[in-house]
C-alpha cells in the first residue's frame, strides 16, 4: 500500500511538473528538526491533550525518538483526564487518541467507565462533533483495552444520524440549527461514519455505504486547484472562528477519505491524479512554521502513505543546472512522501526538447543507471546533442513488478526544466576603422576580450567604425547570447548603447558617424568603448573596456538637440545652499551737525529781524484793555493761542494725532469763546470811537 | 548817453515815489508786510539749506516751506481784508478778518506739524 501511495505520488509530481516548474522534495532532514523546535512543551507539558497528541504522532511519522520525560507528562495527563469523572467526550477523544501513540495504562474499572460514558454521549448527540468525539472515543478504546465488546447497539441509527447532516454538494453541517456547510465538517464526517461502521455489531446497509461514496465524488466535485497541479480543499470564510484554512480543511478530508477506505470493502474509484494532487499540495507546502499546519502536513502525508487508494511516487532533483565544464551528469530520485523507499523501478529518460520549441526530441529515449551507493539515477554523459541552454528533460518510471503497478502510483510523463551551462569561446576579435565611401581599412587592431584592452583610435565623422567576433558553445555550434552590447561614454559623461547583431557564429556591428552626428549631439572629444557579452547559460559572460575613440563630428548647428543633462551629484542640487547676508540700506548721507546747527540759527534771524522791524515801527500795547472782564479775555486769548502753540510742539515731539486732537478740541472751544468776546469787544470799542 | 541817463534816472525817480507812497501807509498795513517778508525769508533760508545739503527728509523740507509760504499767503489775505481803501471788503470788521487769520494758521500748522515727521 505504502508504494502504491509512494507510485501515486511520483506520478504526480511528474505530472505536476508538466504545468509549471515546481519540484516537490519529500520529507527530509528539515522536517525533522523543524518538528523538534515546533513542537517543544511548555514547562514540560503540553497546554491540551490535543496538541500532545500532534506531538505524538508528528514524531510517531517523522520516525523521532519518543523523549521518556514527554511520555510521563502525557501519561499523567491522560490518567487524570481518564479517570475524572467530569471530562467531556472530547477529552477523552484526544486522551485516548494520545495514548494510542504513548501507550500507557488504563486499568479496567477506568476503561470500563469510559465506554458506558461514551456510549452514553454517542446516544446523547445531537451536533456532528459530538458524534465524532464519542464514536472516535469508542474506536480507540476498543482498540486499547482488552475489553473485547465494545459495539454500537443501534449503529444504523447513529449512522443515519449523522448522514442526517449532509447537504447535497457533498459538504456537511456541523448542527441542525446552524446552516453553514464545510468541507472539513465533511471530513469529520467520514470519519464518524468509518467508525461507526467498524463499531457496528451487524453489517450495515450497504445502499448507506454506497450514498456516502457518492457523497465523497460530489465532495471532490469542489476541489480547488493550483497552477502547478496541487489540488486542495477549501471553505468560503464566512465567520472566522469556524474558518479552519486549506491546510487544515484539506487533511480532515483526507483523514476522513482514507479511515472509510481503510473499513469498506468497495473500490472508492478515485482517480489517481487527485490522489497525486493532494500529495503535491501538502508537499509544496515545504515546511510549515506553524505546529498545527506541520501536524496536518505530517499526518496528511502519512496517509497518503499508507492508504488504500494509490501511493504515490515523487521524482527529485539535487541539481536543475548542468555544467558542462564541470562534466556534470543529470542525477534523479525517486521515494515515496515521506522519503521511504520504493520498489524497484527504473526511470527512463524518454525525452529532451529545446525551451519554447515544439520540435523532436533531441535525444533518443534511455535508461538511467541506478547507483546503489547513492539511491540515485544517474546519466552519466550528457548527449552530444544537448548543449548549453535551457531544455525540457521527459521522464518516465518503469516499475519492474507488475504487481507493484497497483499499489503504487506512477503516472504518466513528468516534463523537468534543465538548464545546461558551459564556457563560451570568443575568437577573432578586432575593432578596425573603415573609409566610408571606399571601405578600405584605415586602422585595425586586434583584441582579447578575455584579458586587458586598451585600444586608442580615432576617426572623423566621414569614417565607420566595425567590432566583430565569434561565438561559439562547447558543442562547437553557434550561440546567441541575450545580451551584445556596445556602449559609447563621452568625456561627459553622455552614453550611447548600440545591439551588436549576428549571423551565424559571426557578430558583428558597423557604426556609421555620418548618420549618427545628430545622435551623438554633435559632441567630439574622447569616448571610451565597452563591449557587453552576456547569457544566463553562459559561463564566462563579459563586460569589459576596449579602449577609446577620438572622434571628431563636426560643428553642431543653430537647431541641433541638446545632449540630455545628466544626473547632478544630488548632495550638490539637494545640499545646502551659500548663506546669504542680508545687506542693509546704507543710511542718507547726513549733512555735518555743525552745518546744521549753524542754519538753524539763520532760521533764526528773520524773526529777529521782524520784532526789530517791529520796534522800529512803533508798535504799542495801547489798545489793549484796561477794563478787568476784558482785559482777562485779552489774556485768557493770547495764551490760549500759546498753548496750541505749545500743544503743536508736544505733538511733534511726543504726542500723536488722536491725543492732540483730543486736546486741541478743548483748547480750540475755549479760545473760540475767548476770542469771540474780546475780538467782537474790540470791534465795538472801535465802532463807537468811528461813530463818535 | 542821454536816454540811458534818463532811464536811470527814471528808475532812481520811480523808486522815489513808491518809498515815498509807501511811507503813507497804515502801520498795522506795515506791520503784515513785515510779516510776510519775515516768512519769504524764512523760506528762503531753508531752500538754501536743501539746496546745500541734499533733500532728505524731504518731508520735513516740505513741511518747513509750506508752512512759511502758508503763513505769508493767509498774512496777505488778511491785509487785503484789512485795508481801508479796498472797497470789496467794506462791511467786514478787521476783528472778524485776523479771527480768520488765527484760525486758519491755527490749522496750517495743525497739518504741519503733523507733515514735519
Amino acid at each position: 500500500m505504502a508504494r502504491r501511495l509512494a507510485g501515486f505520488l511520483v506520478l504526480l509530481l511528474v505530472v505536476s511538473i508538466c504545468e509549471a516548474a515546481f519540484l516537490f522534495q519529500p520529507i527530509s532532514d528539515s522536517h525533522r528538526s523543524t518538528a523538534l523546535e515546533l513542537f517543544t512543551p511548555d514547562h514540560g507539558s503540553f497546554k491540551s491533550l490535543e496538541e500532545t497528541y500532534e506531538a505524538l504522532r508528528t514524531f510517531q511519522i517523522l520516525g523521532i525518538e519518543k523523549k521518556p520525560d514527554l511520555t510521563a507528562t502525557a501519561c499523567r495527563s491522560i490518567s487524570e483526564t481518564v479517570g475524572s469523572s467530569s471530562s467531556t467526550a472530547k477529552d477523552l477523544f484526544y486522551a485516548l487518541k494520545a495514548n494510542s501513540i504513548a501507550e500507557c495504562k488504563i486499568d479496567k474499572k477506568a476503561s470500563k467507565g469510559i465506554i458506558s460514558r461514551l456510549k452514553a454521549a454517542v446516544s446523547g448527540a445531537s451536533s456532528l462533533l459530538d458524534f465524532y468525539y464519542s464514536v472516535g472515543g469508542l474506536v480507540l478504546i476498543k482498540d486499547q483495552s482488552s475489553e473485547a465488546d465494545v459495539h454500537l447497539a443501534d449503529a444504523e441509527g447513529v449512522f443515519r444520524s449523522v448522514k442526517a447532516f449532509s447537504q447535497s454538494d457533498g459538504r456537511w453541517r456541523y448542527s441542525s440549527n446552524n446552516p453553514e456547510s464545510s468541507a472539513f465538517a465533511a471530513g469529520i464526517a467520514l470519519e464518524t461514519h468509518a467508525g461507526i461502521v467498524s463499531l457496528a455489531s451487524s453489517e450495515i446497509d450497504q445502499s448507506l455505504i454506497s450514498t456516502l461514496k457518492n457523497d465523497i465524488i460530489k465532495l471532490f466535485d469542489s476541489i480547488e486547484k493550483y497552477d502547478d497541479g496541487a489540488l486542495y480543499f477549501d471553505d468560503k470564510l464566512v465567520d472566522g472562528h469556524e474558518y479552519q484554512g486549506p491546510v487544515s480543511t484539506t487533511s480532515s478530508v483526507l483523514r476522513g477519505l482514507t479511515a472509510f477506505a481503510a473499513v469498506t470493502a468497495e473500490n472508492l474509484n478515485l482517480p489517481g491524479d487527485k490522489i497525486l494532487g493532494l500529495a503535491k499540495f501538502f508537499l509544496g507546502i515545504g515546511v510549515p512554521g506553524d505546529a498545527k499546519d506541520f501536524f496536518n502536513q505530517i499526518d496528511s502525508l502519512a496517509c497518503l502513505e499508507s492508504n488504500r487508494v494509490s501511493i504515490p511516487l515523487i521524482l527529485s532533483f539535487p541539481s536543475t543546472v548542468l555544467s558542462l565544464t564541470r562534466k556534470d551528469s543529470l542525477k534523479v530520485g525517486v521515494s515515496t512522501v515521506l522519503g521511504s523507499e520504493v520498489p524497484s523501478l527504473t526511470v527512463k529518460l524518454v525525452g529532451a526538447f529545446s525551451s519554447g520549441s515544439k520540435d523532436a526530441s533531441l535525444v533518443e529515449s534511455q535508461e538511467l543507471n541506478f547507483d546503489k551507493t547513492s539511491g540515485l539515477h544517474i546519466l552519466n554523459d550528457l548527449p552530444k546533442s544537448i548543449d548549453v541552454g535551457s531544455y525540457t528533460f521527459v521522464f518516465e518510471i518503469v516499475l519492474h513488478e507488475p504487481k507493484h503497478e497497483e499499489v503504487y502510483f506512477k503516472g504518466s510523463q513528468t516534463k523537468v526544466p534543465i538548464s545546461v551551462t558551459g564556457l563560451i569561446k570568443i575568437e577573432n576579435s578586432e575593432i578596425a576603422v573603415l573609409d566610408s565611401d571606399l571601405g578600405s581599412i584605415e586602422s585595425q587592431k586586434k583584441l582579447d576580450l578575455a584579458g586587458k584592452n586598451a585600444i586608442s583610435l580615432s576617426a572623423n565623422h566621414l569614417q565607420k567604425l566595425r567590432l566583430s567576433f565569434q561565438l561559439t558553445t562547447p558543442r562547437g555550434r553557434s550561440f546567441k547570447p541575450h545580451q551584445a552590447f556596445l556602449k559609447l561614454r563621452h568625456e561627459s559623461k553622455v552614453e550611447h548603447i548600440f545591439v551588436v547583431g549576428n549571423s551565424g557564429k559571426q557578430f558583428e556591428i558597423v557604426l556609421n558617424f555620418l548618420g549618427l552626428v545628430e545622435k551623438f549631439f554633435y559632441l567630439s572629444g574622447k569616448y571610451d568603448m565597452e563591449l557587453t557579452v552576456g547569457d544566463a547559460a553562459m559561463e564566462n559572460s563579459l563586460l569589459v573596456a576596449i579602449g577609446h575613440i577620438e572622434l571628431d563630428l563636426p560643428e553642431a548647428p543653430e537647431k541641433a538637440p541638446r545632449p540630455p543633462p545628466q544626473p547632478v551629484d544630488p548632495y550638490s542640487r539637494y545640499g545646502p545652499k551659500a548663506e546669504i547676508t542680508h545687506i542693509f540700506r546704507a543710511p542718507e548721507k547726513r549733512p555735518p551737525q555743525e552745518l546744521s546747527l549753524a542754519f538753524l540759527g539763520l532760521t533764526i534771524l528773520p524773526l529777529l529781524g521782524f520784532l526789530i522791524g517791529l520796534l522800529r515801527l512803533g508798535v504799542n500795547l495801547k489798545n489793549f484793555p484796561t477794563k478787568p472782564l476784558p482785559a482777562t479775555f485779552a489774556v485768557l486769548f493770547h495764551v490760549g493761542i500759546g498753548a496750541v502753540l505749545l500743544l503743536y510742539v508736544f505733538f511733534w515731539v511726543k504726542l500723536d494725532l488722536f491725543q492732540t486732537l483730543k486736546i486741541l478740541g478743548f483748547l480750540g472751544g475755549i479760545l473760540v469763546f475767548v476770542g469771540h468776546r474780546i475780538l467782537s469787544h474790540l470791534a465795538a470799542a472801535s465802532a463807537k470811537l468811528k461813530s463818535a | 548817453m542821454a536816454r540811458t541817463s534818463s532811464s536811470k534816472e527814471n528808475a532812481q525817480a520811480l523808486f522815489h515815489s513808491l518809498r515815498s507812497a509807501y511811507a503813507a501807509t497804515p502801520v498795522n498795513l506795515k506791520i503784515i508786510d513785515l510779516y510776510v517778508g519775515f516768512a519769504a525769508f524764512t523760506a528762503l533760508i531753508q531752500v538754501v539749506y536743501m539746496a546745500s545739503v541734499g533733500s532728505f527728509p524731504f518731508n520735513s523740507f516740505l513741511s518747513g516751506v509750506l508752512s512759511c509760504v502758508g503763513t505769508a499767503v493767509l498774512a496777505v489775505c488778511l491785509r487785503i481784508q484789512v485795508n481801508k481803501e479796498n472797497k470789496e471788503f467794506k462791511d467786514l470788521p478787521p476783528e472778524r478778518a485776523f479771527a480768520d487769520f488765527v484760525l486758519c494758521n491755527l490749522v496750517l500748522h495743525l497739518v504741519i506739524m503733523n507733515f514735519l515727521g
